[in-house]
């Protein structure tokens, strides 16, 4: 066989192998999102939203976990953007390439990956044990630490994308740097920061290891952020891994929602920035 | 963008004549300016915290076991000895195979998505990529516990026994599990389903890896005659082999510190087998399983294995963001 011939043939094979590849991976996902779209659907009705989450052997719904999802997220929302917004801001505004600044990069960045599991065992650390019980407000602060991280990020690569002049023409009129700042800086970028929330809230919402010693789960209706709350992700974990049908029924429709709503949100960050982008 | 910009303009064109004394914008400045640092440092001081709170918590087993903690593999709540080996391992074997598995996938993908693909074709594939990317792991755990573990152990597991068991040495890790191993539920499936996890996200920063090598570079070599398969590993690789390998590491990191896909699959047993097919555990689904019920010395030893797993995706990350930042160096080189 000549060079040319072998050229070709590793090409082709190497071509075809990379063509598969993305054919067994697209057809593990596709067979994950059929499963939970078959099994899910089948299991959604109105008394989802109508009912509390039931004793083993009796049917129910998913009425206390997904307020109290709602609740852990908002607060977890509440906590984490203003800290993720203001320190985007310095990094960008003010310590830009300072050691100091690439030093909060680098632990930011360690923060965004760090395993959710181990930020569960620390806010369970500082807030859990020394109050003697669980509660909402130790499952949002848990996420809160998640939320963080990226809106930092956000924020910053946002910030940094506004052109200098703007800043100059804002200064040269007279405004104070703050107010440079807060009214031309954040308008301009603001469409990137909601992106930014936005995926930060897509990312909590499935979350469930940090809130498996926090939050934990709670039985019945409870909006109270004292003390331990239902939260969909950890009851999709305590259902799917019980023996009772009712209950593996009620996560599969629990992991349906999940997934929609973190999906939607996903497609709806896209969307913001694209739109500003236009 | 444009309109935003005079928008903003506008603003400040209002709001500059208002007379307020130079004193109070000055004040404004400081005020916001250590506001926004005090956040800053609030970063810090959450990384700070945990570092503390771990190493405060797992003092006791360590003072309790030594470094020996990290080599032993008791776990046994009656007698109160713990070690961490089991769990250690079965984090490392676990992780191992999702890379084994996952990177050559993950690479196929990019090269498709980047050098393959038609025009139509790019956005939707990487589009269905990313979003995969942000499926919560929960949802792995579930499809893997209820589908792909009995499926793989009605369809895949008798012939991977048949085959790799009489082997030497390398058949050990292939054997049939003594408990029959019907469910599925092993170190191997949860490797498995670990690498299905971390692909689209391996996939899409490998992706974004590639789309940086400049235009030039790969039509020159293209106009040499060069094959669509040399130009990816001579000149799209090498180019980029050092924001490939961060890529490859923030997967790692990734797969490493999973807890709910694995919780699902591995089967949570607290001893280590010889075969692959046999139950296991890993550091992090050993922390999800045991946490709550745990008191005293138990919840000392979890916490050191948290300290343990906090460590080890720190160095992993470290490593990372190093090789990202080596490559964000040399694509600045390059432009000059």
């Amino acid at each position: 066989m000549n060079l040319y011939a072998r050229r070709k043939l590793i090409n082709t094979f190497n071509m075809t192998a990379s063509v598969l590849t993305t054919l067994v991976g697209l057809m593990f996902l596709g067979w994950i999102l059929i499963v939970l779209i078959t099994k899910g659907i089948g299991a959604i009705n109105w008394t989802i939203f109508t009912e509390m989450t039931p004793p083993p052997g009796s049917a129910g719904g998913l009425a206390n976990a997904l307020i109290g999802s709602l609740m852990i997220t908002l607060a977890a929302v509440a906590i984490g953007t203003p800290i993720g917004i203001m320190a985007g801001t310095y990094l960008a505004e003010y310590g830009k390439q300072s050691v100091f600044a690439e030093v909060v990069r680098t632990i930011n960045d360690i923060l965004l990956s760090a395993p959710s599991i181990i930020i569960g065992v620390f806010v369970y650390t500082l807030m859990v044990a020394p109050m003697g019980h669980f509660s909402g407000w130790a499952g949002a602060v848990a996420l809160a630490i998640i939320v963080i991280p990226v809106v930092l990020r956000t924020t910053e690569n946002m910030l940094s994308l506004v052109p200098t002049q703007m800043r100059e023409a804002a200064a040269a009129l007279g405004a104070p740097r703050w107010m440079v700042i807060m009214s031309v800086v954040y308008k301009a970028a603001i469409a990137g920061m909601v992106t930014g929330v936005v995926l930060a809230i897509a990312r909590i919402t499935g979350e469930t290891a940090p809130l498996l010693f926090t939050a934990l789960n709670n039985q019945f209706w409870s909006t109270d952020m004292n003390g331990a709350m239902a939260n969909l992700p950890v009851v999709i974990f305590q259902f799917a891994m019980s023996p009772y049908d009712d209950w593996r029924e009620l996560a599969w429709a629990a992991a349906l929602l999940i997934t929609t709503l973190v999906l939607g949100m996903n497609i709806l960050a896209r969307s913001l920035l694209r739109g500003h982008k236009a | 963008m444009s309109s935003t910009q005079a928008g903003a303009l506008n603003e400040v064109k209002s709001v500059a004549p208002i007379n307020r004394s130079k004193l109070s914008f000055a004040l404004g400045d400081v005020v916001f300016k250590f506001t926004a640092l005090f956040f800053a440092l609030v970063v810090l001081m959450l990384l700070a915290g945990i570092i503390v709170m771990l190493v405060k918590g797992s003092l006791p087993a360590f003072e309790a076991f030594g470094p020996g903690f990290i080599t032993s593999d008791e776990w046994d709540p009656v007698r109160e000895l713990y070690g961490a080996w089991p769990s250690l391992t079965g984090t490392l074997v676990a992780a191992l195979i999702a890379m084994l598995i996952g990177l050559p996938l993950s690479f196929g993908i990019a090269v498709f998505i980047t050098e393959m693909a038609p025009q139509w074709l790019k956005r939707p594939v990487g589009t269905a990529v990313e979003l995969l990317a942000a499926v919560p792991s929960i949802i792995y755990g579930m499809w893997g516990l209820f589908f792909f573990a009995p499926f793989f152990a009605a369809y895949i597991q008798p012939g991977l026994v048949a085959a790799l068991g009489p082997l030497p040495i390398f058949g050990t890790l292939f054997q049939m599990p003594v408990m029959g191993g019907s469910s599925g539920v092993s170190v191997l499936t949860a490797g498995i389903v670990l690498a299905i996890m971390i692909v689209p996200f391996m996939a899409s920063v490998i992706r974004d890896v590639f789309e940086i090598v400049p235009g030039s570079l790969k039509e020159s070599a293209y106009a040499m005659g060069a094959t669509t398969w040399e130009v990816v590993w001579n000149v799209v690789l090498p180019f980029t082999k050092t924001g490939v390998v961060g890529g490859i590491m923030l997967g790692l990191g990734r797969a490493i510190g999973e807890t709910m896909a694995v919780t699902f699959i591995i089967g949570n047993a607290s001893q280590l087998g010889s075969s692959l097919l046999d139950p296991g555990t890993t550091i992090a689904a050993k922390l999800a399983n045991e946490f709550n019920e745990a008191d005293g010395l138990q919840m000392d030893s979890l916490i050191a294995m948290g300290l343990i797993l906090f460590v080890i995706t720190f160095i992993v990350l470290m490593l990372s963001k190093l090789m990202l930042m080596r490559l964000a160096a040399t694509q600045e080189g390059s432009k000059t």
